[in-house]
């Protein structure tokens, strides 16, 4: 039987959770904003997450990534003590979520994957009901409201009934809602779904200035990997309930990047209906140049390939590419060397734990 | 310390990033209340109440004025004649009598105003966004708890007072201060009833995941245990368990048995315990709160006098019972409600 967060804050229990460390922050030291250790979760015989160690310093965009059911959702949600760990313990701005939750969730904004709101309640009036949850007084709600409206541009909708709203706006209001709290910690679910592509970027930016401008803590998770590869500091590679990898894009890059160098290339093939037969020859062209082990067609780009090369032998092929296209040979359109993104790093990631089965879900 | 720092376009009360104090803190459950009872006021819910509890306030307003009147003029003073105005039942017919009119209604009141309470958060997806604000899991369904009978209650009394007001301006009977201790205990006793009702709504909203399911099973509930005779599910059940429990044959002793079986099983219905009860705190006249099952038993209660009357402490003493189980059932279902409701997951 789960058994999530309580109500009351219960006494401190004589059980201990194995460790030492306090549930309160102590007086006269900054705590980390999020501290994790052997955070673990079971719904009967499933692992939902599985021994997970965080630390995310203040000022710090942190991306946990992982597909549905990685148990992303389910490590935020026992971050905020809305849900009790099995075992391992958390600490959130200094408190312990499961024992502390109240001072917790007066310090973390929280924006919830799928995010709701009343829907005969203007967007405004929804705001209004968070800040009188968090004992904002009249006059301060109504500034901090304008201006986390502003924040997110949705200052011209705010007195418009929200069942009016497009995911995205839904999506917008719920980070007005998070930042209203003034939080030192802030715990975004999803945030970027559903935001149109042009939104992303003012919401990533967003994120960017509260961490740097005011050393807000931030954590988001995302599927979409690409977005967020620009605004994460450090990203943790999330798959069955385990964190399989942390660190920069680049850590990870290195660590788990591929094992050859890469290079599209472009190819010329005129206007033949088999396009196939007219690139085998350009291909085996490509095939015979030093230091390439194989050349593969790109998936649903006409007349581009990939050359796998030897690892560091990149710009040697790229070089005799050029080289063959000069000399006539080659109708070449494009050359360019193929740098990993996250969604590569992922996949290899998941590979290399042997867990590509679930990896096939994420794309 | 560095929010102070903060770029103009960036939010921010300089000073601490730490948490406001407490001390400026309303509870949770009063805020959650507030917001709950301005939605209820505004809904279509709130117009359906008072739409029935004004037929409520209308019945002795248009039937039992002319009755009243002929009874006011016959009767010696103490037959408190100003609680007549709430249990009399005009042209014989038991419905329009107020007291049964709100027992019937009572319950599909409460349930109404509780049935989506939690699984309707949870269907708009604002349920983790509540529970991520700095309150108790608890202060969530009890306000919502109290603004349902906040509001029930607020109208109620209102129906009250516009019976009382209309019996005191236009008949000009005056109540004495036991009607009025009387008429208080029945509102209590009503708001009781509503309570328990309301609570088992809330039980149902926890319970089950689907808003329209819960209304239903509501619904069931209140036409098998709150219809009266024109339609009684409940009686019909009751008998049939009776029936089959204590079989009434021939002898007067089987007879006897099968009686008080049945009137033991109509206790279990709480819409039994209510009508019984209200019956009895009204009407000074009362004198039992069972329906006579013997014959014995019948002519004792034809022989008593018409003045014999209870003292309201002695009307209250027959009713305690009834009030005690019905403030247990309340607990009982608040109770499941509050328990299931903390150990379930945030999302489900």
């Amino acid at each position: 039987m789960p058994r999530p967060g309580r109500a009351r804050e219960p006494m401190p229990r004589k059980r201990d959770r194995g460790t030492t460390v306090p549930i309160e922050p102590e007086a006269g030291t900054e705590p980390l904003p999020i501290v994790a250790k052997g955070l673990t979760k079971r719904y009967g015989e499933v692992v939902a997450v599985d021994h997970l160690d965080l630390e995310i310093e203040p000022g710090e965009i942190f991306g946990l990534l992982g597909q549905n059911g990685a148990g992303k959702t389910t490590t935020i949600l026992m971050l905020l003590g809305l849900t009790e760990p099995t075992s391992g313990w958390a600490r959130v701005a200094g408190f312990d979520p499961a024992r502390r939750p109240l001072q917790v969730k007066r310090r973390v904004g929280y924006l919830p994957d799928a995010v709701g709101f009343y829907g005969a309640m203007t967007g405004r009036q929804n705001l209004r009901y968070t800040a009188r949850l968090n004992g904002l007084s009249r006059d301060d709600a109504e500034a901090d409201i304008e201006a986390a409206l502003g924040q997110v541009g949705m200052a011209a909708r705010a007195n418009d009934r929200v069942e009016t709203y497009s995911r995205g706006m839904l999506q917008r209001l719920g980070i007005a809602d998070a930042l209203l709290k003034d939080p030192t910690v802030l715990i975004l679910d999803e945030p970027t779904t559903a935001i149109d592509p042009l939104g992303v970027v003012e919401i990533l930016e967003l994120l960017r200035r509260l961490a740097h401008e005011r050393r807000m803590a931030i954590l988001l998770s995302s599927h979409l990997l690409s977005q967020v590869q620009s605004v994460c500091d450090r990203v943790g590679i999330f798959a069955a309930g385990r964190l399989i990898g942390v660190g920069t894009v680049e850590d990870l890059a290195t660590r788990f990047g591929e094992s050859e160098d890469l290079v599209e290339v472009g190819l010329e093939l005129g206007r033949t209906t088999d396009r196939q037969a007219a690139a085998a020859p350009l291909v085996r062209l490509l095939g015979e140049l030093a230091d390439v082990r194989s050349v593969r067609p790109l998936d649903g780009m006409d007349g581009a390939v990939i050359v796998h090369a030897a690892p560091g032998a990149g710009a040697g092929v790229r070089a005799a590419i050029l080289g063959l296209a000069a000399s006539g040979t080659l109708p070449l359109t494009s050359v360019r060397q193929v740098v990993p993104s996250l969604d590569d790093i992922y996949r290899r990631a998941l590979e290399v734990r042997g867990l590509a089965g679930h990896g096939e879900v994420a794309a | 310390m560095t929010a102070a720092a903060a770029g103009p376009a960036v939010t921010g009360h300089s000073g601490e990033p730490a948490a406001r104090p407490a001390s400026r803190l309303r509870p949770g459950w009063q805020v959650v209340a507030a917001k709950e009872f301005a939605d209820h006021i505004l809904s279509a819910r709130f117009y359906v109440l008072l739409i029935i509890l004004g037929i409520a306030a209308l019945i002795p307003i248009y039937f039992a004025a002319e009755r009243i009147r002929s009874l006011a003029s016959g009767a010696s003073g103490e037959s408190a004649v100003f609680l007549a105005l709430f249990t009399l039942s005009p042209q014989g017919i038991d419905l329009l009598r107020v007291t049964e009119f709100i027992g019937i209604t009572a319950p599909l009141l409460g349930v109404a105003f509780s049935f989506d309470a939690v699984n309707g958060e949870r269907h708009e997806g604002t349920l983790p966004r509540l529970l991520s604000q700095p309150i108790h899991r608890d202060d969530v369904i009890n306000g919502k708890f109290l603004a349902g009978l906040g509001i029930i209650g607020l109208v109620l009394a209102a129906v009250v007072l516009v019976i009382s007001g209309f019996g005191l301006f236009r008949l000009g009977i005056v109540p004495t201060d036991v009607d009025v201790a009387r008429l208080a205990a029945w509102y209590l006793l009503t708001g009781l009833y509503v309570a328990m009702w309301l609570a088992f709504g809330m039980l149902l909203s926890v319970v089950i995941q689907r808003a329209a399911t819960s209304a239903l099973i509501g619904l069931g509930a209140w036409l098998f245990v709150a219809m009266p005779s024109p339609l009684p599910f409940g009686q019909l059940l009751v008998n049939i368990a009776g029936g089959v429990l204590a079989p009434a044959s021939g002898n007067p002793d089987q007879i006897l048995a099968a009686a008080s079986t049945q009137q033991f099983l109509m206790r279990l219905l709480p819409s039994t315990l209510y009508r019984e009860a209200s019956i009895t705190i009204l009407n000074p006249l009362v004198t039992t709160a069972s329906t006579p099952a013997t014959l014995s038993q019948y002519i004792q209660a034809a022989q008593q006098l018409p003045t014999t009357q209870m003292s309201f402490d002695q009307s209250l003493l027959i009713i305690w019972p009834h009030i005690v189980v019905l403030l247990a059932i309340t607990v009982v279902c608040f109770a499941l409600a509050y328990v299931a409701f903390m150990r379930q997951e945030v999302r489900a």
